[in-house]
Order: C-alpha cells, then sequence, then structure tokens
C-alpha cells in the first residue's frame, strides 16, 4: 500500500529536488553526457557536460542581468502579499465573521477568482489594462496615443498590476483560511472584551488575533510560498520579461526557452529550493509541535 | 450609537469591495458579448450598440475547443482519482499501521507539496525525455508529451497535500471500532477498504473537488511537459489562442468564459465542498 505513492514521490518530487543541486555543479545542455573533467576557465570551446563547480551560482549572481531584478521582484510580490492582500483578506473574513447580513453572498463573490486559474486571471483582467480600449484607461481619461498608460507593458509599472491581479485572488484565499480559524474562537471571550469596555480594534488585536494564531502561522506560510511559487501570471503576461522577471520564470526560460541550459536552470532552481525551505520548515515543525502538544 | 456607525461602515466597505470584486469578471463577460468592431472603436468602456452570442460559436469552433476539453477530462479525471487511492493508503498506514517511519512519511509527502513546482521543472524535463513508454500510454514514446506523464507529475504533486489532509481526518476515527474489526476477523485490506474510505466520504468529497480544480486549472505542467500543441488540456490550450487571435480579443473573451464553466459549476454547486477542502488541512492538525 506505501511502495507506489512513496516510490512516485521520491522519483517524481524528491530526487528531481537532489538531482538539480547534482546538476546545478555541471555545465550542460541536456544532450549529450556529463563528465567529471573540470570546465576550463575562459575555455575557446564550450566543453558540454564539464563539471563547473558553484560557477553556475556565480554566473547568476555576477552575470545574469535578469537575476537580481527578479529576486526583488520575488521580495516585492511578498511584500505586497504581506502588507496588502493577507490583511485585506483577513479584514473581510473579520467582517463576514461578525455577523453581517448577506454574509453567505460577500463570502461566495470574494472567494471567487480562486476558482479560476491564474492563466485565465492573467487574460480577463486585460480588458482592464488594456492601453486604447481598457476600461482604466478610458475612465481616467489615458486612452488617447499621446497619453497612453501601459498598464502591463511599461516596465516601471507592470509588476505592480499584475500584483493588483493576485491580490484579488490571493486575498479571497486568505479570508477563507481566516474564516475557518474564527470558527473556533470562543465567541464568550469576545463578549466580555466588550463588557470591560474594549473598542473593536482592542477585542480583535488582544482576544481574537491570539486566539487565531496557529491559523496565522499557516496563512504566513502560504503566503510566502505563493510569493515564490508565482508564475502564471507573469508567464501569460509577457512570458516574465520586461519587468516582470521572477525566479521561476527564470527557471522555466532555462529549459523551454531557445536556449537549454540544464545546470544553470538547476542552479536557478536551486536558490528558490533553498529559500522555500524556510518556510516548509516553519509549516512541519509548526504541525509536529501541535501534535506532540496533544 | 458607535456601534450603528461601525456596522454601516462595515456594510458600505464589505458592498463597495464585493462590487469591485466582480468588476474584472463581469467585465470579461460584457467584452464576449460584443463585437470586435465596436470595441475596438468605443473601447471596452462604452454602452453596447449590438450584444452578440457570435465570438462564442466563433471561438468554440475556430479553436477546436471540444479536443482541448476532451485533453482536460482525460487528464484530470484518472489523476482525482489515482491521487485519492494513493493519498488515501498512505493517510491509512501512517494513522493506523504503528511503523517506526510514520511521522518522517508524513513530512516527506506534506513538504513535497509545498515546494514550488519551478524547484523540480529542470531535472523533471530530463527525466520525462529519459522514461520510455509503450505506444498505447503515450505517442512520444516517454513520458514527455504525454496524457500519462502529465497525470503522474499531477497525482505525485497533489498526493502530499491529501495525505496531510486525510491522516488529519483519520485520526479523528475512534480506534475501538478498528479494535472491534479486528476481533471480527478484518485483515488490513478490509480495515482500510471496508471500514476507513467509507468513513472518509466527506473529507474524500472536499478533495475531489478541491483536486479536479487544481488540476483543471493547471497552467504550468502542461505548458512545460506537453510540447504538441493540439494535446494540451484547455487552460494552457487558452494561452495560445490568446497568440493566435491576439487581434481579435472580443473572441479570447468569449473563449476564456468558455473555459471558466467547468469551475464556476463546480462552485456553484459545491462551494461548501471546495472551502472544506481547503481548510481541513489547516484547521485540524
Amino acid at each position: 500500500m506505501l511502495a507506489v505513492p512513496v516510490l512516485a514521490d521520491l522519483a517524481f518530487i524528491w530526487g528531481p529536488a537532489l538531482v538539480s543541486v547534482a546538476l546545478s555543479l555541471f555545465n550542460w545542455s541536456g544532450i549529450g553526457g556529463l563528465h567529471a573533467r573540470g570546465c576550463i576557465p575562459g575555455g575557446l570551446f564550450p566543453d558540454n557536460g564539464c563539471f563547473n563547480g558553484v560557477q553556475n551560482y556565480h554566473q547568476a549572481a555576477t552575470n545574469y542581468p535578469p537575476f537580481w531584478p527578479a529576486v526583488r521582484h520575488n521580495l516585492s510580490w511578498l511584500g505586497v502579499f504581506v502588507f496588502l492582500a493577507t490583511p485585506l483578506g483577513m479584514f473581510f473574513a473579520v467582517l463576514i465573521d461578525s455577523g453581517l447580513k448577506g454574509s453567505r453572498v460577500y463570502q461566495t463573490v470574494l472567494f471567487l477568482p480562486v476558482m479560476l486559474s491564474l492563466a485565465l486571471i492573467g487574460i480577463i483582467w486585460e480588458f482592464l489594462y488594456s492601453p486604447n480600449y481598457g476600461v482604466i484607461n478610458t475612465v481616467i481619461g489615458h486612452n488617447t496615443n499621446a497619453n497612453l498608460i501601459d498598464w502591463l507593458g511599461d516596465p516601471s509599472i507592470n509588476l505592480w498590476s499584475v500584483l493588483v491581479e493576485a491580490s484579488w485572488r490571493q486575498a479571497g484565499y486568505v479570508m477563507v483560511l481566516y474564516l475557518a480559524g474564527l470558527k473556533a474562537v470562543d465567541p464568550s471571550l469576545q463578549e466580555a472584551a466588550r463588557i470591560d469596555g474594549a473598542s473593536a480594534w482592542q477585542t480583535f488585536w488582544h482576544v481574537t488575533f491570539p486566539s487565531i494564531m496557529p491559523m496565522n502561522i499557516v496563512v504566513a506560510v502560504v503566503t510566502v510560498i505563493e510569493s515564490l511559487r508565482a508564475f502564471d501570471l507573469v508567464y501569460i503576461t509577457n512570458k516574465g520579461t520586461n519587468g516582470l522577471e521572477l525566479l521561476s520564470a527564470l527557471i522555466t526560460s532555462n529549459i523551454v526557452g531557445e536556449t537549454s541550459r540544464i545546470g544553470f536552470g538547476s542552479a536557478l532552481g536551486v536558490v528558490l529550493l533553498v529559500i522555500s525551505l524556510v518556510p516548509i520548515s516553519v509549516f512541519l515543525y509548526q504541525m509536529f509541535v501541535r501534535r506532540e502538544a496533544r | 450609537m458607535r456601534r450603528t456607525a461601525w456596522r454601516t461602515g462595515a456594510y458600505a466597505f464589505m458592498i463597495v469591495a464585493c462590487l469591485a470584486w466582480l468588476v474584472p469578471v463581469l467585465l470579461a463577460l460584457y467584452v464576449s458579448f460584443r463585437p470586435n468592431a465596436e470595441t475596438s472603436q468605443y473601447g471596452y468602456a462604452s454602452l453596447p450598440h449590438h450584444l452578440t452570442f457570435r465570438n462564442y460559436t466563433d471561438a468554440w469552433a475556430q479553436s477546436d475547443m471540444l479536443r482541448f476539453f476532451g485533453n482536460s477530462v482525460l487528464i484530470t479525471v484518472p489523476a482525482v482519482i489515482l491521487t485519492l487511492l494513493l493519498a488515501s493508503m498512505v493517510a491509512f498506514v501512517v494513522t493506523r499501521v504503528s511503523i517506526k517511519v510514520n511521522l518522517a512519511l508524513l513530512l516527506l509527502f506534506t513538504a513535497g507539496n509545498l515546494l514550488p513546482q519551478q524547484v523540480i521543472i529542470t531535472p523533471l524535463y530530463r527525466l520525462y525525455l529519459l522514461i520510455p513508454l509503450p505506444g498505447f500510454l503515450s505517442p512520444s514514446g516517454y513520458l514527455f508529451d504525454s496524457y500519462t506523464g502529465l497525470i503522474v507529475i499531477n497525482v505525485a504533486f497533489q498526493t502530499g497535500f491529501c495525505v496531510f489532509v486525510l491522516s488529519n481526518y483519520m485520526r479523528t476515527i475512534p480506534g475501538e471500532m478498528y479494535e472491534a474489526a479486528e476481533v471480527d476477523g478484518a485483515g488490513l485490506w478490509a480495515r482500510y477498504w471496508r471500514l476507513t474510505l467509507p468513513l472518509c466520504r466527506p473529507a474524500l468529497a472536499a478533495l475531489a473537488t478541491l483536486l479536479t480544480t487544481w488540476i483543471y486549472n493547471d497552467f504550468f505542467w502542461a505548458i512545460t511537459l506537453i510540447s504538441t500543441g493540439g494535446k494540451r488540456p484547455v487552460t494552457s490550450a487558452l494561452a495560445n489562442l490568446q497568440g493566435q487571435f491576439v487581434s481579435n480579443q472580443n473572441l479570447i473573451a468569449a473563449a476564456a468564459m468558455i473555459v471558466a464553466v467547468p469551475t464556476l459549476v463546480v462552485y456553484l454547486l459545491l462551494q461548501r465542498q471546495f472551502i472544506a477542502g481547503l481548510t481541513l488541512g489547516s484547521t485540524k492538525g
């Protein structure tokens, strides 16, 4: 009963994750074999399959222009999720949980984007963002050729435009997680705080928020993981170039693009792996500790 | 008095937020009913002169949509069934059979599901080009560019989350039931198939809803591991259509709406299941 699923998980998930660490040390196009001979630094002929040590990492950090922008964009992604999408989702959940009439309708509407694929979201937002015909430019009067704003094309703003799309979805996701967390809060505690004269904000901050701590950690992990995974929206918009570089998109373009650089792509993958092990460890630790505590 | 003001504010905020949330979807729906000639003259934010189903009939006929939907079904249905079957087996062993490696197994599966897909794609892509398959499973002769390959990775990737959710769920089944079954002579398989699975029906239903949506919505595995455009499932085929009909965005809007229909139907009918699946894993742990 265990053999098939465990083998599948090892062969297709953990195997590749470990192999990428090994491949990241080679200079390989994917064609021909690997060999243990060291690459000749500055050699005239590309020696395919040679052992390159940490040169792929060195090259990524020093001689690969999209690398640092991608790191910055991933950080901006995380920042927007932490400071905008997550608090908004939490606020939605708190309002719905406070017993407003029609809460079911709000929940259905706000969660709707989570059902749609990110590829689809990227497509439908273009009707808002389109420079000539889009609703936003028409409403703010920037739809003549003299003053167009290219929301998705201009590299100084397109990351923020895409982040609005991403937050539109993420807030609904966070909302549902918090709604589940809030159901577990004892309402008599909140009532007691209110009777003692606490304001709505004080009640939330001193009573509700601490009692949903386990959910806060889950949401924190989801937030970090989702900002590392971000890919579909930038890929559908412009394949993750020109202002929309992300680590995930760089990895992908190194294998499905015209240039097949397996070693280099793996090195970028390992960078993403190491970063994502942080939130994963937090999540597992939390799960483990909570289980032991029972 | 302050409380009333606060509630009024809360209602106003929620109503404004909901309206704002609906704008992108309703706009795409509106554009999909308008002729391209009209919106290229007046923009999307204009009153309609004509409303038409033409974009829908054109999108359906010109894009081979039926075939892409067929691909999605061929990939999603086996992947969901296999994932639930494998994940429930692992969860059963982890919670009900005492072996030393239980926690390690649970960690292995849960952590595997949390990895960003791009971490493993480079070696996976090479691996898929190395593993041969018989012709009836893959016309390409390899896992790469085959439905089988796409099913395999979706199953391997989603199993982790399902193991996590199902093991939490199975832990709530009282141990006495298993002791009684054992006394009655039920073997390991009977305890799994006849006792555990029926009791897990609510969790399995919730996960099935969630998995169907996720696998149907998958974009990344399909664009990297399927190279033949005609074999792609409908979500990733939509990206190709966008390039193909770049001069007729209204047709794209109609195609996007058609592709959204299955997920919207699932959502409206099974919303409770979907949300339950999403939150089961995070609340009971």
